[in-house]
């Protein structure tokens, strides 16, 4: 019901479009009518890839012109009805998305923006070189409707707003379910998503499986809508180009921002060449690119985000001023406050057993010449708080790469609850039962915090709603319950750390791998976030932390791994370590040690 | 002559040419690595900072003047020198008053770094300047003529009397040119204090706040020259080739082709990966009909890229 009424300002943007469409009869107002139509749903194939998995693609003409030129040879040669030749370039065009995404899903960033424009540009050529420069529909008089030939225009902008509407419902159902939270998982941090327990490749593709069908279906129609086909109007960079300027016009990672974009852009376009383009050839291109450098540099991020803040802004500060005074009136929410550096005994009412929950034996991983983690060997027994510390660049991260498999070790075993786990993905990692947090946060910052955990949730849910429930109770742990539905953008450098175990939490993990949590934070903060985990520890997850900085820790942790230059240097309880002179060397140096020992 | 000396002789001739386009192409991509290495944005209207380069020069050539005084053999190099300054001043006001307000510290805060906003900017800019030129200069062809690209000399015989090729005097010279004005930056790059800043800017934007480097000049500087670099390359193509406003299309796929094959952030990688286009097209002509000659960049490119992502220069950073 919910997914429904959200649909409804579209449904209601639908039903005028068609009644204005209907009043139209001037056939060249209705091309444009039809057309802005088509340019959207291209939009929004494009927006289904690379606006929720920032993978920006500039080579969405390959699968639009695939559409196309399946259409229209398909109905040269074998005179089969675009009706049905469309579902076919819909299949093609997925299947193209397969097979382009399969290797360039490798590449990240500028090198897949710029590799995806290759594709159509190399069959723009092999089109021509096969000579079909020109491809013509042939008329079908007698049997007009069965070849999707209409005298009267108005339909085929009937059949469009048919296939936008199908094209926005499925992309509000991407965009509500897993599949949209896989992929805006992707885009904030790919290998944040990993280690939640994301398949990304599998998400990839299937987004630009889905993409590509979307195109095909649209360059299918087009071909039909306009008769013919040539290899620059469906494979050039204009049309690749199109896809991204209808979008970035409109506002990426929404189905309105396409569309906004396109009912914009698309009758501008038009009608200034058609007033001024015979006058003076030219100056409509020039006036459509001054018109979109003003609105770009006015609203950066697209028409819709901008009228959105701008309607969201006010009574979003309000709110989060009245907020914030209510909190620092309550004070913090975690329960009892440790004096800071009084030395408290870190089991509290927690059991360790004797099971071995994680083994590490002899693990190496080197970097070239720099061997980054040096036959690094410990155990971690289920219910303990292990804390690995080291200066800086002493291997923790890596360590940490290593164990949750963004790394593959040189040699080594990490045995998760007596399974090798060496070679695995992260993935099958986080499902096996570990999660982490990042030493480096990055949020998705217009999604709420709920929507921001669910993402983790999804590797144990089996549902929606169990998805929204692992978040729930994750949030609730972490003491964000309260601010639960707030924007990501609005929170404290603390918040967010706690939002990012939340996330770990939703995946019901059994062991925990803390990356540097309570790095950035002030000393009050530290108390709480540190209480937050212990709590955490309490109810029995296993906790394996990260930090370089040894004073909190000498008070959270059961048990310390002490890393230099990628070995082990020590192994052992906190007193003995923070005594150690081995460790005060390590730290401090060696003038320090003398002072340790006297 | 026999079958092997004809093979030789066609594939010693596209060779030559390949390396004397490649040098072009090269001078390009390294003016396109000075913005996309150093700033990483991806702007669409690069090679329409190359057409107006070659624009200014066929003006600076005709109308100022420059024939009449420096006569036809002379004249279209010293016009690619007038042409510079011109494209450098114009290159520092589009990111001044453009670009800066959609890069750099102001963007951290938008959605995708700003990478969106960029796209879209460039690519408002490069409608501007293809539509514009249309108007001010008209769509027919015209080039920078000298009458060095009517002459060839003739190296060989070098394989008993046959086997030797000719290779064109004006593309020759545009060649050097090309080198000399890369040795050039080299220079500068490694050498002077500005280098220095551009290297750091490049590196890391942060940390060279720190210490105090004006991040923001730098990227300006460094968007300046670029458009005046590649400006310049169009400027020694415009002597070989004829050009049209719409010329900058053709070309900026090459150009960002060039710079990820020779490594994004590598200024003389990006000169490679220009020369190893310029040799892909050329040398695929003894093999498949001219037309695929387009396709066959693009598919080598994809090869390469995949195979090795960081391109022939760069290296692999990545961290979590």
């Amino acid at each position: 019901m919910a997914f429904l009424k959200s649909l409804v300002p579209f449904f209601g943007f639908v039903a005028a479009y068609a009644l204005v469409a209907g009043l139209v009869e001037n056939s060249y107002y209705q091309l444009m009518i039809t057309l802005v139509l088509v340019w959207a749903c291209f939009g929004l194939s494009w927006n289904m890839l690379s606006g929720y998995t920032g993978l920006i693609s500039f080579g969405h003409a390959s699968f639009f012109g695939i559409g196309a030129y399946t259409t229209v040879l398909g109905q040269v040669y074998f005179d089969i009805s675009p009706w049905i030749l469309m579902w076919v370039s819909t299949a093609f065009g997925a299947l193209a998305g397969l097979l382009i995404g399969l290797p360039t899903f490798r590449l990240r960033g500028h090198y897949f923006a710029l590799s995806m424009l290759a594709y159509p540009l190399a069959m723009l050529y092999v089109f021509e070189w096969l000579g079909y420069q020109e491809v013509t529909l042939p008329m079908k008089r007698e049997s007009a409707w069965l070849y999707m030939q209409f005298e009267d225009h108005r339909w085929y902008t009937m059949v469009a707003i048919l296939m936008l509407t199908a094209i926005v419902v499925i992309t509000r159902q991407v965009e509500r379910t897993r599949f949209g939270m896989a992929l805006i998982a992707i885009k904030q941090n790919e290998a944040a998503a990993e280690a939640a327990g994301i398949d990304t490749l599998l998400w990839k593709l299937r987004a630009i499986a889905l993409s590509g069908a979307i195109a095909g279906a649209t360059g299918s129609f087009y071909a039909v809508v306009l008769l013919v086909v040539t290899p620059a109007s469906v494979f050039g960079m204009l049309v690749s180009a199109q896809a991204l300027t209808v979008s970035m016009f409109g506002g990426v990672g929404t189905v309105w921002g396409p569309i906004i974009g396109a009912a914009f852009l698309i009758p501008v376009g038009e009608i200034l060449h058609a007033e001024f383009g015979s006058r003076i050839p030219g100056i409509q291109g020039v006036i459509y690119g001054l018109a979109i450098v003003v609105i770009i540099i006015a609203a950066p991020e697209g028409v819709f985000w901008k009228v959105r803040d701008l309607l969201r802004g006010r009574a979003a500060s309000k709110a989060i001023q009245a907020d914030e005074e209510a909190t620092a009136a309550a004070g913090p929410a975690a329960p009892p406050k440790d004096e800071p550096g009084a030395f408290q005994p870190a089991c509290s009412k927690r059991k360790i057993s004797g099971e071995v929950i994680l083994e590490v034996r002899g693990l190496s991983k080197s970097f070239g010449g720099l061997r980054a983690v040096d036959n690094v060997s410990f155990t971690v027994q289920r219910g303990m708080i292990l804390g690995i510390i080291g200066p800086n660049g002493a291997g923790k991260t890596t360590l940490f790469n290593l164990l949750n498999g963004f790394l593959k070790p040189d040699s080594g075993e990490v045995i998760l609850k007596g399974q090798n786990m060496v070679g695995r993905k992260p993935h099958v990692i986080c499902a096996a039962g570990a999660g982490r947090t990042f030493q480096i946060m990055r949020p998705f910052a217009r999604m709420s915090i709920t929507d921001n955990v669910r993402v983790g949730a999804y590797v144990r849910a089996k549902s929606e709603s169990e998805a929204l429930e692992f978040a729930r109770r994750a949030i609730a742990r972490v003491g964000l319950a309260d601010i639960a539905d707030r924007q990501a953008s609005a929170l404290t450098t603390k918040q967010l750390r706690l939002m990012e175990l939340a996330r770990a939490l939703a995946s019901q993990p059994e062991i925990l791998l803390l990356d540097e949590t309570l790095a950035g934070l002030g000393h009050s903060e530290v108390n709480d976030v540190v209480n937050v985990i212990r709590g955490l520890a309490d109810d029995g997850i296993t906790i394996v932390i990260i930090e370089h900085t040894m004073q909190a820790m000498v008070r959270l942790v059961d048990h310390f791994v002490v890393l230099d230059h990628g070995a082990v240097l020590v192994d052992g309880a906190p007193e003995d370590v923070t005594r150690d002179p081995q460790v005060i060397e390590a730290y401090l140096g060696k003038k320090w040690r003398a002072y340790a020992q006297g | 002559m026999t079958e092997a000396q004809i093979m030789m002789e066609s594939f010693l001739q596209s060779l030559a040419a390949g390396l004397l386009v490649g040098a072009i192409y090269g001078l390009m991509c390294v003016g396109l690595a000075m913005i996309f290495g150093i700033m990483r944005v991806i702007n669409f209207a690069q090679g329409d900072f190359m057409m107006l380069g070659m624009y200014v020069a066929f003006y600076a050539f005709t109308l100022l003047g420059v024939q009449t005084i420096f006569g036809s053999y002379v004249g279209p190099y010293v016009s690619v020198v007038v042409a510079a300054p011109v494209l450098f001043l114009f290159g520092y006001l589009i990111h001044k008053l453009l670009i800066s307000r959609v890069t750099g510290l102001r963007t951290a805060a938008l959605e995708g770094e700003g990478h969106y906003a960029q796209l879209i900017l460039t690519l408002g800019i490069a409608l501007i300047l293809q539509n514009g030129g249309m108007i001010l200069f008209g769509s027919q062809l015209v080039s920078v003529r000298t009458p060095l690209s009517s002459s060839a000399w003739e190296l060989g015989p070098f394989w008993g009397d046959f086997v030797s090729i000719f290779v064109n005097k004006g593309r020759i010279m545009a060649s050097l040119f090309s080198v000399a004005i890369i040795l050039a930056l080299w220079f500068m790059i490694t050498r002077s204090r500005l280098g220095k800043s551009l290297r750091a800017a490049a590196d890391n934007p942060e940390a060279s706040t720190y210490v105090g480097i004006d991040v923001e000049r730098a990227h300006r500087i460094a968007f300046a020259l670029g458009t005046c670099i590649t400006a310049m390359a169009g400027g020694l193509l415009a002597t070989n080739y004829p050009f049209h406003p719409f010329v900058g299309l053709e070309y900026v796929i090459v150009m960002y082709a060039g710079v990820v094959l020779g490594g994004i952030g590598s200024t003389i990688g990006a000169f490679w990966g220009g020369m190893a286009i310029g040799l892909v097209q050329q040398l695929s002509t003894l093999v498949l009909p001219t037309q695929l000659q387009n396709s066959v960049i693009f598919v080598v490119f994809l090869i390469i890229v995949i195979l090795r992502p960081q391109g022939f220069f760069g290296r692999v950073v990545e961290r979590t």
